[in-house]
Order: C-alpha cells, then structure tokens, then sequence
C-alpha cells in the first residue's frame, strides 16, 4: 500500500472498503503526517487522537460485520475550530474561549459522524473568523505548504493548510467574506461555499449570522462534491436552514460538461490592484472554458463596487451583537474575579484580555454602526445596498448561468506584510464577498501557478441560489482539463514538507 | 460622514463591555477612522427606493411545535462555568438593578 | 408633603402600564425546554436556553398563536409582516447579552380595553403587543436584603430564561384624574381576566406570570406639554399597581410644587411602605442598538390563519359581564362589585343549578365575601361549592330553615362540616315548627314576663316582639319566628 496520504478521498473511502487498508491504518498514517509537519504548517489546535483512532476502529468493525459504509467512511477530516464538537475543546481561535469544552455537537459534526468520516482534529484560524491570513489567531500562524513564509490564507487557514499539506484529505471551514475560498485558492485546492441555508448553522460559532456558512475543502472537485453531500440538507434547530432537496451536487460532477454554458467574466472583480499573475491564470482558464464549449461573455454587475464597504458594516455589526455572550459569566474566560471587580467590571477587563486587536476592531465599528443616530446612515444603508447586489446578480443570471472572476486578487502574501493596515487586509475578500451578501453559491478552484512567483492562483465560478450543482459541473469541467493540460493535479506540484 | 472622537470611542467602547488600554484607544480611533471612511462609500447610492435585505434565503414562518425535549444535565449545563455554586452560575456582584 | 387632592388640584396625571405575561407554553419560546415552574435550578437549560456559542434559536408556533389571540381579544390589528429584533444589553441574568424581542414590527398594534370604574366605562388604549423572551433568574448573595446593594456576589440560575413573554403596551391614558390609581388598577384586573379567559397564561403575578411596570407623569393642568415620565417596577399585585401610582403621583407633586424637575428614571416599589425608591437614571438611557434579528425569518401570519385563531376567542370577560347583568337584573355597580370580589363565576354555577338571580347574589356578595374578606381570599377560593349554596337556598326556600339558621349552617359548611343538609341533622339545626314544642317554650317565655305579657292582652300586639324574642333565643334561633309570633298571640288574646 502507498502512501494513503496521498490518496483522494474517494480513492481513501474505496480502499477502506475494498478491505485494503483499514481505516485505523488510514488514520494513524495521517496521525503520522501531522506528527511530521505540523511543527512547521501549525494547522492543527487540537489533535484528537483518541476520538480519531475510535472512529476509524468503529468504521472497521462496522464493515467486518457487513454493515453498509457511507462514501465517505474512514475518511480523515480537519474541521475548523468554529465548529462545536461535544467534549473537544473549540476555541474559534480566541483565548477567550482557551479550555472550553462545548456540551454539544453541531449539526455538522452530527452529520460527519453520521457518514462515518474520521474527524482527526480542530483547525487553527483567524480569530472568531475574522481575517484573510490566519494571523489573527492567538494561537499563532498557521504556514502556506507551498512556502512556509507566506499565509495560508483566511479564516480557515489550518483547514486549507491541512489538505494543501496532505494532513487529511478533506476539511470543513467556514465562508462568511471569503473565508473557505480565498484559502483554497492560495493554497491550490478546492472550497466551496454553499448557497446560503444549504448547511446548518447550529453550532457553528456566529460571527455574521446573515452571511456565515460551512462548506467543504479538498484536493479534487469530486471529493468537495461528496463531502458537500455529506454536509447540507435541512436542519430544524436552524431557522435559516433551507427546507427544500439539496441539488446533486455529485452528479453534477459526474456529468461535467460545459457546451453550451453561458459564462459571464465579471467586469468589477478583474480591475487594478490584481496580480498580473493572476489575471493571466485567469484568463487562460477563462479561454479554456470557452474551448470546451461554453459561451463566454462579459457582465456588469456595478454596485459590486460597494460589497467591501456594505459588507464591512454588516459583518462587523453582526458580529458586535453575537460575541456579546463572551462575558465571563456561564463559560470560557474570567479576568478579574477577586471580589472588588463587580460583574460589569469584570466582563469588560475579561473581554479586554480575550480579544485580539482585529476582533475589538470589528466590535468596535459595529457597535457605532448600530448605535443610536448611525443605524441609517451605516447599517442600515449597509442592508440596501445588499439587496442592490442582489439584483446585480439576478440580471446577471439572466443572461449567464454562471459567473467567474480570480477568487482573490492576490497569491499569497507573506506573513507579517498586512498585519498593520487593516483595510489591505480586507481588499483579499474583495471578489467573494458579493456571494455572500447575495447568499449564493461560489467555489475556488485551482488553475494554475502564478508565472511570477510560482504560488497557487484560485478561479472563482458563482451560481445563483440553490444552483450549487452547476458550481459542480463547472468545476470538474474545468479541473479535468487543467489537470490535462499539466499532466497532473496541480498540488503534486506542491513542494515535499 | 462623522468622525469617532475620542468621547463617542469611549462611549462605544463602554457599550461593548471593553476596557480599552489607552494606546489602544488612540490606535482604534485612527484606525476606525480609516474604516468608517472606507464604508461611507455606501452613502454615495441613491437608496431612498431600495427595501434593506435582512435574510437572503426567502424563509417565512419557519416554526416548530410546542413540545418539550430533553435539556442538558444541570452537569453539562455548568460544566463551562467560571464559577458555580449550588448548581447555579456564580458571577461577581452586580451593580445595576435591571 | 402634599396631600392627594393638592396633587389632583394642580396636575393632571397622565399614566401608562407595561405589562409582562409569561406564556403558559410547555417549552421555551425558542427551544424545547420544559417550561415548568418551581424545578431545581439549572435543569431546564440547553445550548439555545444558556446561550452558548453556536447555539440557534426556532420560535415556538404556540407562542405565536397565543400572541396573536391576546391581539384579537384587545381588538388590535395583526401585522402581516413582522420580525424578531436584537436588543442589545449586558447583563448577567441575559445568555446571549441581547433579548431577542420586537422592535419597531410588533406582532399586534393599535388596540384597547374597556374597563369599568363606579359604573363608567373607560377606553384604555392598546399601543401594541409583542413577543420577547425572559431573563434568567439571580439570587444576590451576601448582603442583608437579598437585593443588589450590599451583595458581594450572585448565583444565576438560567431555567426562566428564555420562557415566552409577552410584552402589551398601553398607550398613555389621560383624563382619569383623581382615579388614575383605580384606573390603572382596574386595568390590569380586566386584562388579567382577559387573558385568563384566553387560557394563554395562569397569570400569577406572586409567581412572576404576570408583571407590570408603572409609568407616570403630571401635566400642570391646562399644559399642551406633557410632564416628564418615571418607570415604576416591582409592581407585584393589583393592590400595588393602585399604591404606585397614588404614591407617584404625590411624589411627584411634591417634586414639582416646590420648584424642582422630576428626572426621567426607573424607580423600584416596595410593597411594605407602599413607596418606590430611585434606581437607575434613564437620562442616560441605554442604547440598544435593535436590528432584525438574523437568526430567525420573519412572521407572516396568513389572514386566513389570524381568522381561525379568531374562532377560538371565547366571550370576552367585559362582554361576559354585560350579558350576566341584563340576565340577572342587577346594577351595573353590584356586577362590579360581584367582579371585583371574584364572585361572578360562583354565582353563574349557581344560577346554572336553578337559584333565583338575586338570591344567588344576596349570599355570594354577602355573607360569603364577608367571610373571603375575613380570610384574605377571593370569594370563588372559600371551601363551599355553587351546589351547596343551591341546596341552602333551597332548604330556606322550603321553610326548612330560615335566614338566621341558614347563615349558621353556611359558616359551617364552609369550616368545613359538610353538605348543608349533613350540617342541618348533625347539629339539628331545622327549624321548630312543631307547635307541642313551641308551646313550653312559648308558656316559659309568657311566665318570665308576665309585664309584657298583660300589655300583649291589653292590645299592645308590637309588645309580643319582646317574648317572640325569647323565645327564639330559648330554642336557639331554631323556631319559626313567624309561627311563634302566631302562637304567641293566641295565648296572650283578649278572650283566652
């Protein structure tokens, strides 16, 4: 048996079946990886080695007494540490939340252990997902497999990092602006971010409520497919949650053909500012799309413009609001309890310890976009010019079936390059952010290294809401012929860690 | 678009329960500064006809039945607690009357 | 200090009432917690209940329709179109340090209800009702109250938390003058009937079911400018919601006649003085920063829904009232009365058992609310039945007893003795009639006042009082006045 860390995760899923290899094997081999380089990547906050080995024991004894086995059965998987996990410590990244140890599963957890698949371990991120590089975590960064000086991406730089450096072969994260695509992309692997109410959001720890959604990481569109099956559907403990069949996403995959696709190139998500690099990678996979039978056009969608600044009062109001309840009174941290601070005094002195510069940034503004005499002006403002874009989208789809742009504008940057001047820092999200706002469905994909310097450039296919299948089609179309044209996937391009 | 002076930060600052150290307030403010300008660009579009989005999935009546299920044991319940006594969350005294 | 009436001669008070009705709900507003009152702390608590991280609220649909219900029983319009508001504050008893409630998109607006005061009705408007969720519970440790002041620190327990509340509004209420106290009062006893009507609450308000909150102002007379406004809470019975409003409106007389401004705060009442005390100033009111709450979608009840929900409205207390009047005849101010002692439905069933009206009425509103006034009760809670106060009113109506006796068998019946007929055998409590008996008792009575005897043979009949008197009094009120008084005459008769 080769490397199983090496293996997709369909390919992970069959030889675990078959009988080849077992999925304890399976797991300890990925237990063995993470041992040899996450020293150096730091993806992981919590390795659950017990929890790991006992599922994939479970998985075997499951198939030696011939019970049925999910597609995804003994398959490692990194999950983000936003997502609650009974009994596993989950920190979002935040030192307020250092040794807590949630009482109950997410819907998504539910899920995963419901099809069998392993789950190995917690995935650093920037903290409460705010961020585009990891950096905020205060639990240190986390490293771009392609070059350990550079960010993996954010906020779900440990996810991505984990696949990109073959630590599991799939991975949950969470996209709120951005933050399952623009990793994948500067990590060359594949995210997605489903249409939103497709995935539950119980126990998916808020940050935005109007925007956040999980979604899958791999290496293959195929594998997202899977895992995205895995994952959505309706759940009644979110009210949010889409009553309606998930699209066949698998299928879409299956059946990945383009003739006749109507494409529309973005013109607001291709302008100044973006690497050249990035643009050529782009434009290449663009002239590719149109080789193989789809029918590319160019779109305006003008209040584009104005996603960054609507989202950034959103976002930040939302979230002012949702991490009030880290207080010190029921959970997490408390500083300052010695009997002369009263409770109030306390919340403050805990909340000043707990959170770091971005996330105080982010209360911060959004309390003032709230408050009394700026809701209009701000927030308020901010919630119109989301349905402005949500128009821009629905003329766009009128005409196109989908619409595609660079994932972000940059490949990876390195680390420590943007931690003081926020407003660089949010200009990565720039692309994505339009999908949430609107609440469709994106994904990044792999096309290419970047002539200039060699790192990963992601290619961002949008689909209009419930339509996730097509980002499927799209996507297996396209990586098929990439992977074609460079003879193999591209993240065997990745160097040896 | 208004400026945050150094009042109306401390204000917003004691709203969202944060004790700021005072370098970080002169650092927020610049920065926040930076920000607000940024997301004013939301004031340049004529939005007097255009409704506010707060959900872009097209939900309404979303409910579920009055019938209980199981809570957590008072155990798990407390089991995050900075402090418990008497089953109940022990916090620091209060100053205000709700 | 001012009096009342000085407070009345210059101002006019202007009053409005914030009401909190707890949802008799099985579960929680926003998850399947039991609701139940009175369980070890802490038991009834999950992630959505405790606020934990990642937890989601999902509305309950019975809250809904009992919202909807109270709207239509205080005659306000539905919305359509409605949505759940954050409103943001910190606070230790708050899981989520934000309430979920409504904010500019009440579930029901523009209502009122009818009160009746010494006859006259009065509107009190409606301004709008809306559903929000509780708060846990603290218990301030350490100090020597058991309140805030002193504490040194507090245990929180978080099963109340997020139990339906709904919140109904009035809008102010000027005009009632020297009554506002009995307005206000008489308020909250409708509304507290209506929504026992409605079945949508146990509306105890020594358990917390139902809470109010006293807002008061004075506008000098003939002013186009309202006063300013104060906040009263810890407003625990109807006896209280009258003292806090009376005690206000002195106070604030007293604050204004010597030249001073009232501040706009929130005070506490005590229940003990009858008075309420500062607490915290609204001049520096808290910012909530409402904004729709993006966890849940909005509320869009169909007309069609609001209709069958209307269906299931019973008679409403005030119409109910009415229609008993007319059927029994009686004033307008005995049904108030019959109201505010808690008698109506006593004597409903006991019409219902084939009591003449005014009969039922004579002993309900009598001797039986003597007795709950005596115990601290409302007259319905006394340990008599309808049926037994029919069978007694039937026993008088026999002859079998007379007016006297009957009171002696109902006081027994209600110390718990028995049915009235088992108390009549057991103490032999019917009636004398049988005249052997009376006549030694009526000979014995003639022989101790041969005075008063001769003047009842002269002709001075009204003397025969005197002995029928005695007689009674010898056979322990047992004897048929009436009879005796015969009996008494045709002994003591010229010719006998």
């Amino acid at each position: 048996m080769g490397d199983l860390t090496r293996l997709t995760a369909a390919q992970t899923a069959a030889v675990v079946a078959s009988g080849e290899a077992s999925a304890v094997d399976v797991t300890r081999a990925h237990l063995e990886r993470i041992d040899a380089i996450d020293a150096s990547v730091h993806a992981f906050l919590h390795v659950d080695v017990d929890g790991a080995l006992t599922a994939a024991a479970n998985v075997d004894a499951k198939r030696a007494a011939g019970e049925h086995l999910g597609a995804l059965a003994g398959v490692p998987l990194a999950l983000k540490d936003v997502l609650t996990m009974n009994g596993v410590p989950t920190t979002c990244g935040s030192k307020i939340l250092e040794g807590w140890r949630p009482p109950y599963d997410s819907t998504v957890v539910r899920k995963l252990r419901e099809a069998d698949v392993v789950i190995i371990g917690k995935t650093n991120m920037d903290e409460f997902a705010m961020g585009s590089s990891t950096e905020n975590s205060a639990y240190g960064v986390t490293r771009n497999p392609w070059d350990l000086t550079r960010i993996p991406g954010g906020s779900s730089g440990g996810s991505s990092a984990a696949v990109a450096g073959f630590e599991a072969p799939l991975a949950i994260g969470t996209d709120t602006g951005g933050s399952i695509r623009q990793p994948a992309a500067v990590t060359g692997i594949v995210g997605v971010k489903p249409t939103y109410g497709a995935v539950s959001r119980y126990g998916l720890i808020a940050f935005s409520s109007s925007l956040d959604q999980a979604g899958p990481f791999a290496r293959t569109v195929f594998d997202a497919a899977l895992l995205h099956a895995a994952i959505a559907g309706h759940d009644p403990l979110d009210s949010t949650s889409i009553d309606a069949a998930v699209p066949d996403v698998v299928a879409a995959t299956q059946h990945a053909d383009v003739r006749g696709l109507r494409v529309g190139v973005v013109r607001e998500l291709n302008g100044a500012g973006y690497d050249a690099g990035v643009r050529q990678r782009f434009s290449e996979a663009v002239d590719l799309l149109a080789e193989l039978g789809a029918s590319v056009g160019e779109v305006s969608c003008p209040h584009f413009d104005y996603a960054m600044p609507a989202y950034y009062l959103i976002a930040p109001s939302e979230c002012s609001s949702n991490l009030a309840r880290f207080d010190a009174m029921r959970f997490g941290l408390r500083i300052g309890d010695d009997g002369a601070h009263s409770a109030e005094e306390v919340m403050a002195l805990t909340r000043a310890a707990g959170f770091g510069a971005e996330v105080k940034r982010r209360i911060m503004l959004g309390t003032y976009a709230l408050s009394s005499g700026y809701y209009d002006a701000y927030y308020g403002s901010a919630q119109k010019v989301r349905t402005l874009i949500t128009r821009d989208f629905a003329a766009a789809f009128e005409n196109f079936d989908v619409l595609v742009s660079p994932t972000t504008p940059t490949t990876a940057f390195p680390i420590g390059e943007r931690t003081d001047d926020p407003l660089k820092m949010y200009l990565a999200d720039l692309d994505t952010i339009p999908s949430n706002l609107a609440g469709n469905a994106a994904m990044s994909l792999p096309c290419g290294l970047s002539p200039d310097d060699g790192l990963p450039v992601g290619f961002q296919v949008m689909a209009p809401a419930m339509a996730d299948d097509r980002l499927y089609r799209v996507g297996a179309a396209l990586e098929a012929a990439l992977n074609d044209r460079w003879g193999a996937p591209l993240i065997d391009q990745a160097p040896a860690l | 678009m208004a400026n945050i002076d150094r009042d109306q930060l401390l204000h917003v600052a004691r709203l969202a329960r944060l004790e700021l150290r005072e370098e970080e307030v002169e650092r927020l403010g610049a920065q926040l500064n930076d920000i607000l300008a940024a997301v004013s660009k939301v004031s340049e579009l004529d939005l007097s006809d255009v409704p506010p989005t707060s959900h872009s999935v097209p939900l309404t009546n979303v409910f579920r039945a009055d019938v209980v299920a199981p809570s957590l044991s008072p155990e798990a319940a407390l089991s995050g607690a900075p402090a418990a006594e008497d089953q109940r969350f022990r916090v620091p005294r209060m100053l205000d009357e709700e | 200090m001012t009096t009342y009436d000085d407070a009345l001669a210059n101002f006019e008070p202007v009053f409005g009432l914030e009401t909190h009705v707890e949802l008799g709900t099985v579960s929680k507003m926003f998850c399947g917690c039991s609701t139940t009152f009175g369980a070890a702390p802490n038991t009834h608590t999950c992630p959505t209940c405790l606020g934990l991280p990642g937890s989601l609220p999902v509305t309950n649909a019975m809250a809904i329709e009992s919202t909807i219900r109270i709207g239509l029983a205080l005659h306000c319009t539905i919305a359509s179109w409605c949505r759940f508001a954050r409103k943001n504050y910190f606070y230790p008893d708050m899981p989520k340090n934000f309430q979920i409630s409504q904010y500019d998109e009440p579930l029901c607006i523009d209502g009122y209800l009818d009160v009746e005061i010494n006859g006259e009705v009065v509107r009190v408007g409606i301004e709008r009702v809306h559903l929000e969720e509780d708060t846990g519970k603290s218990l301030h440790v350490g100090g020597s109250t058991g309140r805030i002041h002193g504490a040194t620190h507090s245990l929180v327990d978080y099963n109340r938390a997020g139990i339906p509340l709904v919140e109904i509004v009035t809008k102010p209420v000027p005009g009632t003058g020297a009554l506002a106290p009995e307005v206000a009062r008489a308020y909250v006893t409708e509304l507290r009937e209506t929504l026992r009507a409605l079945d949508v609450s146990d509306v105890r308000m020594e358990e917390g079911s139902l809470r109010c909150d006293v807002n008061l102002s004075l506008n000098a007379i003939g002013a186009s400018e309202w006063g300013t406004r104060s906040e009263t809470k810890n407003v625990n019975s109807l006896r209280s919601v009258e003292r806090a409003v009376r005690s206000e409106i002195e106070r604030q007389a007293d604050v204004l006649s010597s030249g001073g401004r009232v501040k706009q705060e929130t005070r506490h009442f005590h229940e003990d003085s009858g008075l309420s005390t500062s607490g915290r100033s609204k001049e520096q009111a808290e910012d909530y920063r409402y904004f729709p709450e993006p966890d849940l979608v909005p509320i869009a009840p169909s007309a069609d829904w609001v209709e069958a929900l209307r269906a299931t409205l019973p008679e409403l207390p005030f119409d109910r009232r009415r229609r008993l009047r007319d059927e029994w005849g009686i004033s307008v101010l005995d049904m108030q009365s019959a109201s505010n002692a808690g008698a109506v439905n006593s004597i409903e069933a006991t019409v219902a058992l084939g009591v003449a009206a005014r009969d039922a009425f004579k002993w309900w509103m009598g001797e039986l609310a003597r007795q709950a006034n005596e115990r601290g009760v409302e007259v319905g809670e006394l340990p008599i039945t309808p049926a037994q106060v029919a069978r007694l009113v039937a026993l008088v109506d026999a002859g079998t007893l007379n007016d006297k006796l009957a009171r002696q068998v109902l006081d027994a019946v209600v110390a718990g003795e028995g049915d009235p007929d088992a108390v009549v055998a057991a103490r032999g409590l019917a009636v004398v009639s049988d005249d052997g008996a009376l006549g030694q008792a009526i000979d014995a009575a003639i022989a101790a006042d041969p005075e008063v005897a001769q003047k009842v043979r002269d002709g001075k009949i009204a003397a025969a009082g005197a002995l029928v008197g005695a007689v009674m009094k010898a056979t322990r009120g047992q004897a048929d006045a009436a009879r005796v008084r015969e009996l008494v005459l045709e002994r003591l008769a010229p010719d006998a």
